[in-house]
């Protein structure tokens, strides 16, 4: 039985393609994936991503059980700041990506929706001290509301002033005359926020914002836009790029791995050493060089020579050309390097660049 | 629900052909259309040769996904839609006019018989779509 986000029957309403994702039933488009990615891209959509896990962790010992499971210092973190962050495996694996804030009352967890059984039995399994957890996924709606004109659209729902917050910060405020949480984040590359609030409330929110955003064609926005917006940014997606048998090292996340955390954590013995010793092999952009599009598992070449795997991989509606996301061996991610991808037979060319591929947008 | 032409016969891959003397031109249908969504490249690989049916004939790159394009009759495929190089969206605009993929020289009429009319087909549609 599919699990439904409060905002389904609006969904279904827009016209909404349901699918099956992460056991939710979610809209993968409304009425098309190029123009909803547009839209945001120009002014400004809004994602339910109600089915992402939210973990409530408090206690005296909070901060270091966090310490140990995530890869980044959460010992770093303001009140009401947020970070990147990763939970990984004894070997290095990843468990999941995930958003940590520390608000006043609690850290709080942000996981992927697929992920967040799995994620919170690992970290219930692992609790030790005055900790404790809870899963508030099912009373909580969360909305990500995304695009250049997403402050103006939000600033006429919110109650307090939203320019002051900056990128990865967050704030209680009134949405819609709803308690919740606003934080200026997000999985597109444009600047944008994403809300928390009670589920009981998520009509009179999401008709607030709507309202609101309608001098701006405000839309809803499918998966399918999700995908495409966060792989021109070069945005790692769990079960693509990322999994427990790559490590954040190799996916391009050290910057997101503190080393130097004096009690280490869960995988750190193992990362440590695959930061000295170079990884084997990189997450890098790659862009198609004539019409193809290269998908996942697609074998990249050199010389005709399998060289890696592309993870993700799509028509970028910025660039309107093929890119894809694949690890390749160490010493052919540099930008410039040419190598091909097995497009079903044909050996297409590819060149590996920089990221992001999308260079515009309208983050701060 | 998509729509369905009367004057079309349907293939249970989800293409449609129309025969004019013994010319077939095909495409993909309404439907087929509104679940691969944002067609953005259509590839004939079999332009001058000679195909059975149910041969894939080309591919059909949507942004989600890509999928093959199989001939529904056999004969020899004589022209792809050069128009869709330019014009992908065509497919998903106007799936049974300027979205029509490639014209196949049919070997055998009597092949048309195996395909499905538009009612038949609009309930194997309808049987598909999951929602």
């Amino acid at each position: 039985m599919l699990k439904l986000t409060p905002f389904h029957d609006r969904h279904v309403a827009a016209g909404g393609k349901m699918v099956d994702f992460a056991g939710y039933d979610l809209p993968v488009q409304f009425h098309g994936i190029i123009p909803e990615h547009t839209r945001v891209r120009t002014t400004v959509g809004v994602f339910d991503v109600s089915h992402m896990g939210r973990i409530e962790v408090r206690g005296k010992d909070a901060l270091a059980f966090i310490n140990r499971m995530t890869t980044n210092d959460a010992g770093k973190l303001a009140e009401y700041q947020a970070q990147y962050s990763v939970l990984c495996y004894p070997d290095g694996g990843i468990v999941d990506d995930l958003v940590v804030y520390r608000l006043p009352d609690c850290y709080f967890l942000v996981v992927n929706g697929a992920n967040n059984e799995k994620d919170t039995a690992w970290l219930r399994e692992h609790l030790s001290g005055d900790v404790r957890m809870d899963n508030i996924t099912d009373t909580q709606a969360q909305l990500a509301i995304q695009g250049p004109k997403a402050e103006a659209v939000m600033q006429k729902t919110c109650s307090i002033p939203l320019a002051p917050i900056g990128f990865y910060w967050a704030a209680h405020c009134e949405i819609a005359g709803v308690k919740g949480l606003v934080s200026r984040t997000g999985y597109t590359g444009e600047d944008g926020f994403e809300a928390y609030f009670p589920a009981v409330s998520a009509s009179k929110v999401w008709e607030a914002i709507f309202a609101a955003g309608k001098e701006f064609d405000i839309e809803p926005i499918g998966l399918g836009a999700r995908d495409t917006l966060r792989m021109e940014m070069k945005m790692a997606l769990y079960g693509n790029d990322i999994d427990k048998t790559t490590n954040p090292i190799e996916a391009g996340l050290s910057w997101v791995v503190a080393l130097d955390k004096p009690e280490g954590f869960i995988g750190s013995d193992v990362l440590k050493k695959v930061e000295e010793e170079k990884p084997s092999r990189r997450l890098v952009c790659l862009e198609m060089q004539d019409k193809s599009i290269a998908r996942p598992h697609y074998q990249i070449l050199a010389q005709g020579q399998p060289v890696g795997m592309v993870t993700s991989g799509t028509l970028s509606p910025s660039l309107n050309k093929g890119i894809a996301l694949g690890y390749v061996k160490r010493q052919l991610t540099k930008a410039g390097t040419e190598v091909q991808i097995d497009i079903r037979g044909r050996a297409a060319a590819a060149l590996i660049v920089k990221p992001p591929f999308y260079k515009h947008g309208s983050r701060k | 629900m998509a729509n369905f032409p009367s004057d079309l016969k349907y293939a249970k891959t989800h293409e449609w052909v129309k025969l004019a003397g013994d010319t077939a031109t095909i495409g993909i249908t309404d439907f087929a259309q509104g679940e691969l969504s944002d067609i953005v490249y259509v590839e004939i690989t079999a332009v001058g040769k000679k195909i059975k049916r149910d041969e894939p004939i080309g591919t059909i790159e949507a942004v989600k996904a890509v999928s093959d394009l199989y001939a529904p009759v056999s004969g020899e495929v004589i022209e792809a839609n050069e128009a869709l190089k330019d014009s992908p969206a065509n497919v998903n605009k106007d799936p049974y006019g300027t979205g029509w993929m490639a014209k196949i020289k049919v070997s055998d009429p009597n092949e048309l018989k195996n395909l499905l009319d538009a009612a038949a087909y609009e309930e194997l549609a309808r049987k598909s779509a999951h929602h």
